[in-house]
Order: structure tokens, then C-alpha cells, then sequence
């Protein structure tokens, strides 16, 4: 079930604001889809990025993929528990597997997103 | 699998089956006004003559010369046992190891030459090979472009120039900038190198012992480009590092050469082998195959293909590198000549070729009109300066069955009169003094 409490990218990246910042990870279809997750290039602290901007990368056994901003902002924090346990994104993509962490960002910048039900019936389509 | 030709009969059996008569019907589906009208073939040679035409054209080749060429690619003993464990046909004909489950010999033996990289450079990291010297100096250079962010590399002027045109061609049309600072006395010069240094340089590249066989200690030089957040490649030649101190020991970054020293023959040419070898930080910009150890479901230890989401066909263009192939038959022979060597053995080479290069220069010191270049501390390779153009000396000298050396005003112009000599530890005592008087009847005249 894709959650309710946040917004969605078409580059299935998802969003939730938290304590005014804004945490960014992939959805479980992308995990899914991406198979076993074996590294992440996280970016540095105090980047700024433009919404759509590219982040990162994230690679498994088969796929190195571009991490997209889903909104412009200013790296805040970086998940460094993946450096070591990149399965948590495959694991729990919603919780423990977040990303990065934005600050500055624009919250009304989120409500031109994929809400959830939008972001689902995307990837119903295409399967 | 032995290979017997098909029979007239067997063909026709085929044909049969397939509802034709002619072997020209099967290429029935290509229009005929593309289809060649004729081949321009002679006719067909007896085995006898096949073998009295490449007879021939061998005679033509000067294979028995006395060799003193270096320039990077040097005439070492290669110990029989070389060739007889390589030309193994599970190693001889065993292919790319994608399938580790019917490759473990061979990711075991790439494995270990790994390691071997890995001690003899002092890096921590090494990869599965590449071409040559020349395209693992481009490859560093790709990898401290990427993993910087910036677009200049500052080439020192003792790098080797073939290296220098490779580096050109192969970055012909990409935005690269190079800025290449001549040496001086045939060293390094820090205080020319250090002032070009600048906020967009990647690395700066260094060779040791350099083209003009001097050698160095770098580490100065690393301290400061690291201070600029710039990075080092060094070029390195494998049997000196018995000797030399390592890129690892001075902080180099990556380190690249040509393993062509290692038990390959010099072939005219090729196959040779590059190595790379570099931190831990920079692994993930590493190009080309990686072979790393790991234990299967049931615990035994096994080797794989690792970390194969840096190559291109995975990363496509975001890779640093279209490199996803290695020379592992090269590998495997610079693997079996250092196991074979040892620790000591590779000392004892390179103690060797030292000192007779040292004697060497004791010798030419004394020839009238010889001016041994002796500024800069060298290994075994070294450069002497005579009255003559050196390439109608080298001409002169072939006659009288040694090749004396590269004449340097093939790559450099103002130095007709340069010549640069090598001594491995094959050259005898004997040979060296031949060489000795040979050049200088060769002067005299």
C-alpha cells in the first residue's frame, strides 16, 4: 500500500515534510523494481539542489539509477546508516531506508506532486 | 574437440536436407548486385609453400640483436615455466568469467594477480587489468576527472610521449584540458609544476622512473596537490617498484604502468598490460573488471565478478570508462613470472639491472665524444648524448647486430643527439663492453 502521509515524483521518488524539512527516499515499487540494493552515492551536506535536480545515485546488482529531487532545497542531512546497510532501502523504503533530509524547501511545492492514489494508478498503468 | 574437415558427401547430405543441390543456393536471399563479382586471390599454396613464404618474410625481421631498448617496454627473462603453465588449455582457452560457477580457476588466478598489484604498488585496490600502460593512464585520468568534478590534468614532461598521444587522441573530443610542464635536468620541476596548479585541476600526472629513465620521490609533490584537492597518478614501471619507494608509500592516488616487464614478450608491439591500482575512496570510479572473494550459501569460498555497477553495460553513460574487458592471459603470465620470482627474486632482478646499467655508464664514460646524462639519479634506463644523430648511430650499430638504444629525436626534435639506453638483467658483461666498443669504433668513423 503506498502511504497516504506523503507525495510522490514521476521518477518514484517520494516526500514528506517533517518537523518543517522535507525527507526524501524511493518508493517500494523502485526498490522492487531495482532489485537488491548494493550502494548509494549520497550527496554532501549543504548542497543546493533545484526541484528535479539530480542527487544522487543509487545502484544494485543490475541498475545504477539518478536520485531526482522532488522539491528545491538544501541538503540537510544524509542517511548514513545506508553506507553500510544499503538493504534498508529495500527493506523498509518508506521508514529506515529515507534518503536525504532537505531544509529551505517550499511546502506549497509538494501539493504539485502525485498525491498516492495518483502515484499508484501511474504504476498500475504501466504494468 | 578435434577439427575434421566436412566430406563432399557430408555436404551433399546437407544440402539434401535443406531441399538444395548447390552450396551457392544458400546465399540464394542476397540481391546479386551486391554479391562480390570476383575475390582478387592468388592461388592456393601447398602446405610446403605456406611455409617457405613465412620463412621468408621472417628472415626479412632482425631478431637476434643485442637489445638496449627501453622506452617503457623492456626485454626481461621470461622462465620457461611461464609459458608452459599459461599455455594450460583450461587457462589458455577459458573465457570471460561471467558465470562464476564454471570460472573459479580463472577469478582465482585474476584474484591473486589483484593482490599482487595491490603489494607491488602499495595501493589497496587493484583491478583485473587493462590494455596497456597508455590506456590505464588515460583511465586514472577519467577517474579523477570524475571523481573531482574538474576538467584539467597537468602532465609532467617525463611521461612517455607515446602515453602523451594516447592521452590526446583518446580525449580528443572530450572537454578536457591538458597543460603539460617540461622537466628540467630530466626531473620533475615543482616549482614550474606547483605554480600551474589551479582550483580546476583534477590530477597531475607523474611517471617513475620517468621516459628518461630518472627517478624520483614524488611525495613532495603529492602533499601539495592534495593541499589544492587535486589528485596524483603515477606511471609506474613494475620491476623498479622492488626498489623504488611505492605510489602507496608517498600517497599517490592511483598508480597505472605497463606490466609488459612481467613475463610478456615484447611481440613487436603487444599483447601487453595495464595495470590500475588505487585508494579505497576511488574504487567505485575504478573502470574495467573487478574480481573480489566471497563465501557461497553453503560457506565454501568463492570468487565473482564484484562491484559490476561501475562497468558500462550496467552504468551506460554514467560510467567512467566503456572498458568491461581485461588482458587476463597477460594477467595470468605477470601472476605466474611473480610467483615464480618471489619477493626476492623480483629484488634480485631489479638489484641486477641496476647495477649493470650502472656499469654500463661506467663504460660509455670513458668513449670520447659520449656524454652520459648524469644530473638526475636513474634506475636502468639512462641518456646519453653524442656528436651524431642518433638515429643514423642506431642504424650504424644494427649492422653490428646490437640495437644501442631510442634514438629521442623521434619524439623530440632538438634532441637528435640524445639517445636513451636500457639495461635488463639479461645483458650480459660481455655484451655490455661489445656495446661499449662498438660505439666507439662507431664515433670514431
Amino acid at each position: 500500500m503506498t502511504p497516504n502521509d506523503r507525495r510522490y515524483t514521476k521518477t518514484h521518488e517520494w516526500v514528506k515534510l517533517e518537523d518543517g524539512k522535507a525527507v526524501v527516499g524511493i518508493t517500494d515499487h523502485a526498490q522492487e523494481a531495482l532489485g537488491d540494493i548494493t550502494f548509494v552515492d549520497l550527496p554532501k551536506l549543504g548542497r543546493t539542489l533545484a526541484a528535479g535536480g539530480e542527487f544522487g545515485v543509487i545502484e544494485s546488482v543490475k541498475a545504477a539509477s539518478d536520485l531526482y529531487a522532488p522539491v528545491g532545497g538544501v541538503v540537510s542531512a544524509v542517511n548514513q546508516a545506508l553506507n553500510d546497510t544499503p538493504e534498508l532501502i529495500n527493506r523498509d523504503p518508506y521508514g529506515d531506508g529515507w534518503i536525504i533530509t532537505l531544509s529551505g524547501v517550499d511546502a506549497a511545492a509538494l501539493t504539485t506532486l502525485l498525491d498516492a492514489a495518483d502515484y499508484e494508478s501511474k504504476i498500475t498503468v504501466r504494468n | 574437440m578435434s577439427y575434421v574437415a566436412n566430406t563432399d558427401a557430408q555436404r551433399a547430405d546437407m544440402l539434401k536436407a535443406c531441399g538444395l543441390t548447390h552450396l551457392d543456393e544458400l546465399f540464394a536471399a542476397i540481391p546479386a548486385d551486391i554479391r562480390p563479382r570476383s575475390f582478387n586471390l592468388p592461388g592456393a599454396k601447398s602446405e610446403l609453400e605456406v611455409l617457405d613464404t613465412l620463412d621468408a618474410l621472417s628472415q626479412r625481421n632482425y631478431a637476434h640483436l643485442v637489445n638496449f631498448i627501453g622506452g617503457g617496454f623492456y626485454d626481461h627473462f621470461i622462465p620457461a615455466a611461464v609459458d608452459a603453465i599459461t599455455s594450460r588449455s583450461e587457462f589458455y582457452t577459458a573465457y570471460t568469467p561471467y558465470q562464476p560457477e564454471v570460472s573459479q580457476g580463472t577469478l582465482q588466478a585474476i584474484y591473486e594477480y589483484q593482490t599482487q598489484i595491490c603489494r607491488l604498488t602499495g595501493l589497496e585496490v587493484s583491478n583485473a587489468s587493462l590494455y596497456d600502460g597508455g590506456t590505464a593512464l588515460y583511465e586514472a585520468c577519467q577517474m579523477a576527472i570524475h571523481a573531482t568534478g574538474r576538467n584539467r590534468i597537468i602532465v609532467d614532461g617525463g611521461i612517455n610521449p607515446v602515453y602523451r598521444k594516447m592521452l590526446d587522441c583518446y580525449t580528443a573530443n572530450l572537454a578536457i584540458r591538458f597543460a603539460e610542464i617540461p622537466v628540467t635536468h630530466g626531473q620533475s620541476d615543482r616549482a614550474r609544476l606547483l605554480a600551474a596548479l589551479d582550483d580546476e585541476t583534477a590530477a597531475v600526472v607523474l611517471q617513475n622512473p620517468n621516459f628518461f629513465g630518472v627517478i624520483d620521490d614524488h611525495h613532495d609533490l603529492v602533499e601539495a596537490c592534495h593541499a589544492r584537492g587535486t589528485l596524483v597518478i603515477q606511471s609506474v614501471y613494475p620491476i623498479a617498484l622492488a626498489v623504488l619507494k611505492t605510489p602507496g608509500e608517498i600517497g599517490v592516488d592511483i598508480a597505472t604502468g605497463e606490466g609488459q616487464s612481467l613475463g610478456i614478450p615484447l611481440s613487436f608491439g603487444g599483447p601487453y598490460l595495464g595495470f590500475l591500482a588505487t585508494t579505497r575512496d576511488l574504487v567505485r570510479k575504478m573502470p574495467g573488471r573487478l574480481v573480489g572473494r566471497t563465501t557461497d550459501r553453503n560457506g565454501r569460498e568463492a570468487f565473482v565478478l564484484t562491484l559490476q555497477a561501475r562497468e558500462q553495460h550496467i552504468r551506460r553513460n554514467k560510467a567512467t570508462s566503456n572498458i568491461c574487458t581485461n588482458e587476463a592471459l597477460c594477467a595470468l603470465r605477470a601472476h605466474v613470472y611473480l610467483s615464480l620470482l618471489g619477493k626476492q627474486g623480483l629484488r634480485d632482478v631489479a638489484d641486477l639491472c641496476y647495477a649493470k646499467a650502472q656499469y654500463a655508464k661506467a663504460r660509455f664514460k670513458q668513449i670520447p665524444g659520449v656524454e652520459v646524462m648524469e644530473t638526475s639519479p636513474t634506475f636502468n634506463e639512462f641518456t646519453i648524448q653524442v656528436p651524431v644523430s642518433t638515429g643514423d648511430l642506431v642504424g650504424r650499430l644494427v649492422e653490428r647486430n646490437i640495437a644501442p638504444g631510442l634514438p629521442l629525436g623521434r619524439f623530440y626534435p632538438e634532441m637528435d643527439h640524445y639517445m636513451l639506453v636500457a639495461v635488463t638483467e639479461k645483458r650480459s658483461k660481455y655484451e655490455i663492453g661489445l656495446f661499449a666498443e662498438e660505439l666507439e669504433a662507431a664515433l670514431r668513423r
